[in-house]
């Protein structure tokens, strides 16, 4: 019973999985239809051909019947009857070489048609795919496997369009070779279009299981492929380690023995190949063999004619090739839709939303947050956090790992949403607030800032495309790297990441800055940004900043006393709690996290202006 | 990775290179020769078989006789049943070339890593290496192997055709000579643009790729800045750069066939055409029209096959190269001959002959610059006595690592020696000085496998007995213990499963298992929970007794715990002498003692350990 229910879910799975690749196809359907069409015109020509060449050896032989479809009889006749044709025999030579020119220009037509085709839906399955993923929410990405969803976008949607461009068609052609066989051989006489055509089953079977069991050994290779490639990069990435407790000779016999396994399996894969063609390469000369030697027997007995016996010949060397092919496709017809499975799987995640009738309430308002509490799952984060920033108001947050500072500000832009409490701005609960409003005019600054692989100045650009340089340098001497960005070569051309320079985190940081002040803010955040700062620029900066804006509401996570010390109000954040809150000389009074580390720090400086 | 992987440059084709690159075939004679004759068999078998046919239609068909069938098809059948027993023996002979290249490849590279000095590492991208070791050795095995088959079978089958043909027919061999010459010309010209661009296509795609890495792994910021629909914008347009590019390689690929073969069938039809005239002047016979039809239709193949091999010799003419350049670069630290015919090296090592290591080491007169860099130390002098721990301090840059790195001997001297044991180490091979060093990084790297074959990399012979004592020694003993599969737990790639400090303490227990006469650390400041550190502290405590050790020391408890203290700044010793001295004289050590100081205090507070 069960069994059964399992079944029927399962049938149930591949249909959606079906259902997914036609979608996709949807813009893209008039190319596959058309394409399918010339595939059969193709065929047809392919086929004419080769009876032009039967029908000039039955004309030169002076065969006594002419048993031909009707068209080419009817050809016949045009050109004059056989008698006329016998001394211009060139008439066939003519017709032969159009049959076959349309039949090339077909294949042309054909193949354009599929490529486009398949091309439009591979983009379209990325494009949907890659906008999905953007589009998911925060939570998603922290928790994310790379690997794996870069592995989908790539591999699988290559999959489908293989399948699409080549094997999709394939199924179609073979198909109409057969029928078209069928059709012209059958009138001429069913049991030797019988006997030519018995083994050709014989041959798909054992090339469709061929390719489904060579699948196998293609995967253990695919395996030792990549943990030699893991001995390979670990002994790069730790050749310090090898060299330090001299293990050349053991890293040697470890790479030797995975590069031997795969040699040895690699080579039992091709031995594999190398029986599958040389045994079809007989069952396909048997089958030849069992329509060249009845046709001769047929022919001499004057059933056929010789032109019918050549035609019987061609048409089964012309299908002999495809049908030995066909297995592999319907073996990796089974793949596309795996693939188109695994995509699902991605585009079936909820996308983040959106409030239902989002506001875009103005930003420079007071700032409220009240009860709020916030949970990753079972972990409780936040708890009970109530306090006000009045508009323009610079609140620095200070506290130990893992307090919550940064799950505080990110719930700010709606990164994560509250579920307990309440955040006002200006009244309104930012719930009902745009949350792409939320995020375009509050500027947040993450630690670790991602940098794009493109040049600097479209780095500090990036949200803000249509900026001239003159702005953008500006921005990037608030954040003081103005005279870094000029000490590279290519000055703010130069590539960032692996092609390019790498920066110092410090450096990553102060570019998020200047991303972040390009952009005119009602709010801004640094989480903990000026971290890998020295103090000395990291007060350049803010006294930069402070120049600049004209009061903007400010949001500063830090370590560093004199960092915290300007601010108008400084919160101490322990286990989710606000513990301590007030203006320096305030809490420096207190007993608390605050005034410990003051006191450390304050020591710090009075010795390095002594020194 | 994947940048290293879009260099597609198509170059001229170097003659040199591609004749080192034969060797590696030439290596499997056998296999050559076998594959090479099967090739000739083929070609001819290619030129007879439908000879065959041919004479089954004049001389049973038109004789009107079926006397001799018997013996015909006897004959076709044994003749496609050797062929078949050749297909298998090529097919089989040009994978076993294809394998064994790439794996003569792999290995002979990997060997020569293993022997490069770090001056190599520094330059050269892992990204590059890897590149070079997998997909560029299997290009090069693929392309030299099936180069071959195609290339002898191209020239035999051709030659073999044309015989056949001549003797057959004179006039109507002619006709197809004369379609030669357009279809070669054709041929090269498309198999090179199709090439193009495929590669083109690639290159897109590589960038997809990236486009997906960068779309996924900066999706947080993404969000933040609300720079969702220009994203899309932007992958957008490199789709449809992809979709157009694709299309465009579709398309001149699907031009090449179609006239390629309207020029033969131009040809078939004028084969037709003359030799159907020949057939009624009874010059030929009508079997012998369909051998010459035959073979204007499998002619051009070899021709396609040629000039498709040029062009793929062209293309991998880059990742030659680059291939043979990793496989004959040569390292700047080697042993000198007399050392290893003396003391063996670290394939053939001769440890009966080696000195054990008391471990004073000295530093005489040492200078140092790294390739095309400015000195790091110049005459730089230090002694340090047999079993002491000496820390050294000082900022980044200022030279420490040099120091060690020296002493490891992954670079030497520029000037002047490292004595050990009062004797210059270049004096006795690298395995050896390795042989009795223990090293434990800033950065702990674990190799994947159990933690079990991790701890062992320090002495391979070590029984498990043995590996347990060492962890229990270093206490990491407990936390392994607690691990699902004890000391069978995998650590995953690079040690991915494990945390910081769990891992700095297997690099311990694997330091100490070597039990070696010279210790390394490189100190790590990494974050830590507070009980792991308690712990690394006591590893570093049980490691460094009785051992000559140098310490690139943060934690303050292990400088303090060290018998000599130096501080190093612009490759000089600035300062000297022991915790007691150095904090008496209030200078550098003191401010870098009390900042540190400070600094761990505040940590603390915010619970992030050192």
């Amino acid at each position: 019973m069960k069994n059964k229910k399992e079944k029927k879910k399962l049938k149930e799975e591949n249909k959606k999985k079906v259902r997914l690749l036609y979608r996709f196809t949807k813009g893209a359907r008039g190319d596959f239809v058309s394409g399918m069409l010339f595939v059969i015109f193709e065929n047809f020509f392919n086929f004419l051909g080769p009876l032009f060449l039967a029908l000039a050896a039955d004309i030169l032989v002076k065969s006594a019947n002419l048993h031909y479809p009707k068209i080419i009889l009817r050809m016949v006749e045009l050109g004059g009857g056989a008698e006329e044709l016998y001394t211009h025999i060139y008439f066939i030579a003519i017709a032969f070489v159009i049959a076959m020119s349309l039949r090339s220009l077909f294949l042309f037509v054909r193949s354009k048609y599929l490529a486009r085709g398949s091309e439009t839906v591979a983009r379209k399955m990325r494009n949907e795919v890659y906008d999905h993923i953007q589009r998911l929410p925060y939570e998603y990405h922290v928790n994310a496997e790379t690997g794996d969803l870069i592995q989908r976008c790539t591999t699988d949607v290559d999959t489908i369009r293989r399948f699409l461009a080549v094997q999709l068609t394939e199924i179609v052609r073979v198909i109409t070779m057969v029928a078209i066989a069928l059709v012209i051989l059958i009138p001429i006489n069913t049991l030797l279009t019988a006997l030519s055509m018995v083994l050709l089953p014989v041959i798909l079977g054992a090339s469709f299981y061929f390719f489904k069991k060579v699948q196998e050994q293609f995967q253990k290779v695919d395996e030792t492929d990549g943990a030699l490639s893991t001995i390979l990069q670990e002994g790069l990435t730790g050749v310090r380690v090898v060299r330090a407790f001299g293990r050349e000779e053991f890293e040697r016999e470890k790479y030797s023995k995975k590069n031997i396994e795969l040699r040895d399996k690699t080579y039992i894969l091709i031995k594999y190949f190398a029986i599958f063609y040389a045994a079809t390469d007989v069952i396909v000369v048997a089958q030849l063999l069992i329509c060249i030697v009845l046709g001769i027997v047929y022919a001499v007995q004057g059933i056929i004619s010789v032109g019918q016996y050549i035609m019987f010949v061609s048409y089964v060397r012309i299908m002999i090739w495809p049908i030995r092919q066909f297995g592999r496709v319907l073996a990796d017809m089974g793949k596309a839709i795996i693939s188109s499975g695994r995509l699902n799987e991605i585009l079936e995640e909820e996308l983040e939303k959106n409030s239902l009738n989002p506001i875009q309430a103005p930003l420079d308002k007071d700032i409220e947050f009240k009860n709020v509490n916030f949970a990753y799952g079972e972990t409780k984060v936040l708890k009970n956090i109530s306090f006000t920033v009045k508009s323009g108001e610079t609140v620095a947050i200070l506290g130990a790992t893992g307090s919550g500072k940064s799950t505080l500000v990110q719930l700010l832009q709606r990164l994560y949403e509250v579920e307990d409490g309440e955040i006002l701005i200006g009244g309104v609960n930012i719930r009902d607030i745009d949350k792409y409003h939320l995020r375009k005019r509050i500027g947040i600054v993450l630690q670790e800032p991602f940098l794009y692989s493109r040049t600097i100045e479209e780095n500090i650009k990036i949200a803000e495309e249509h900026v001239e340089l003159p702005c953008i340098e500006e921005s990037a001497k608030i954040a003081s790297i103005h005279d870094v960005i000029l000490g590279f070569e290519e000055g703010y051309n130069t590539l960032v990441g692996e092609r390019g320079v790498t920066l110092s985190g410090g450096q990553k940081q102060r570019i998020a800055i200047a991303r972040t002040v390009l952009r005119e803010s009602d709010i801004l955040i640094f989480d903990d940004s000026l971290s890998a700062v020295d103090t000395e620029t990291d007060a350049k900066i803010r006294s930069s900043l402070n120049e600049r804006k004209n009061k903007i509401t400010t949001f500063i996570i830090s370590h560093r006393i004199s960092t915290l010390m300007e601010a108008d109000r400084i919160l101490v954040l322990k286990d989710g709690h606000i513990v301590q809150q007030g203006t320096h000389d305030q809490l420096i009074g207190i007993d608390g996290l605050y005034s410990r580390i003051w006191k450390i720090q304050a020591s710090i400086e009075q010795e390095e202006e002594v020194n | 990775m994947n940048y290293y992987e879009e260099e597609f440059e198509t170059k001229k084709v170097d003659i040199r290179t591609w004749k080192k690159l034969l060797q590696y075939a030439a290596r499997h004679k056998k296999a050559l020769i076998i594959m090479s004759i099967s090739m000739v068999i083929i070609a001819v078998f290619d030129v007879i078989i439908p000879y065959m046919r041919s004479y089954a239609i004049d001389e049973y068909i038109l004789q009107e006789t079926t006397k001799g069938l018997g013996w015909f098809t006897a004959i076709y059948m044994s003749v496609s049943i050797v062929v078949g027993y050749i297909v298998y023996l090529f097919i089989y002979k040009a994978g076993f070339l294809e394998t064994y290249i790439t794996y003569d490849i792999r290995r002979d590279a990997f060997n020569n890593l293993q022997k490069l000095s770090f001056s190599y590492y520094d330059v050269t991208p892992v990204g590059f290496i890897m590149a070079r070791m997998t997909s560029d050795a299997v290009r090069l095995g693929e392309t030299i192997a099936w180069a071959l088959v195609d290339m002898v079978w191209g020239a035999f089958f051709m030659v073999a055709a044309l015989i056949g043909m001549f003797i057959m027919n004179w006039r109507l061999a002619l006709i197809v000579l004369v379609v030669v010459p357009p279809i070669a010309i054709i041929s090269a010209y498309f198999s090179k643009i199709i090439l193009k661009y495929q590669r083109r296509v690639k290159k897109t795609n590589s960038r997809i790729t990236s486009a997906f890495n960068e779309g996924i792994m900066g999706a947080r910021t993404t969000k933040s800045l609300h720079r969702e629909d220009a994203n899309f914008k932007e992958f957008d347009e490199l789709t449809g750069k992809m979709r157009n590019s694709s299309i465009k390689a579709a398309v001149i690929s699907a031009i090449y066939m179609p006239i390629v073969m309207t020029i033969g069938a131009a040809a078939t039809g004028a084969m037709l055409w003359l030799g159907g005239e020949q057939v009624l002047s009874t010059a030929i016979k009508l079997g012998e029209l369909n051998f010459f039809i035959s073979m204007s239709t499998m002619f051009f193949e070899p021709i396609y096959q040629i000039s498709r091999i040029f062009a793929e010799l062209q293309s991998s003419q880059a990742a030659a190269e680059r291939v043979i350049g990793l496989v004959e670069a040569k390292s700047d630290i080697i042993d000198a001959p007399e050392v290893i015919e003396n003391y063996g090296d670290a394939i053939h090592p001769k440890k009966e002959n080696w000195p054990d290591i008391n471990g004073e080491v000295e530093f005489k007169n040492v200078t140092f610059k790294y390739k095309g860099g400015e000195k790091v130390l110049s005459d730089f002098d230090l002694k340090v006595k047999a079993g002491s721990t000496i820390a050294i301090v000082g900022e980044t840059g200022s030279g420490k690592s040099t120091i060690v790195n020296l002493l490891c001997r992954f670079y030497e001297p520029t000037d002047g020696e490292v004595l050990i044991d009062g004797k210059n180490y270049k004096k006795y091979p690298q395995i050896w000085l390795h042989s009795n060093l223990g090293y434990v990084l800033q950065t702990p790297f674990l190799f994947s496998g159990t933690i079990m074959d991790n701890i062992r990399y320090g002495k391979l012979d070590a029984t498990d007995e043995e590996v347990i004592e060492a962890a229990k020694l270093v206490d990491a003993d407990a936390f392994i213990n607690k691990l699902p599969e004890g000391y069978s737990t995998s650590v995953g790639e690079g040690g991915s499963k494990l945390s910081t400090g769990e891992k700095q303490l297997v690099s311990f227990a694997r330091a100490i298992l070597a039990n070696p006469a010279l210790f390394v650390l490189d100190e790590a400041t990494s974050s830590i929970d507070t009980e792991t550190e308690a712990k690394i502290q006591n590893a570093i405590e049980k490691v460094l007794t009785g051992r000559t050790s140098f310490i690139i020391a943060h934690r303050l408890s292990t400088i303090r715990h060290a018998n000599r203290i130096i501080v190093i700044s612009k490759g000089k010793i600035i300062e000297d002498g022991t915790h007691k001295e150095l904090m008496k004289n209030k200078k550098h050590y003191y401010e870098l003692y009390t900042n540190q100081f400070k600094q761990e205090q505040e940590n603390e507070i915010l619970g992030i350990a050192n």
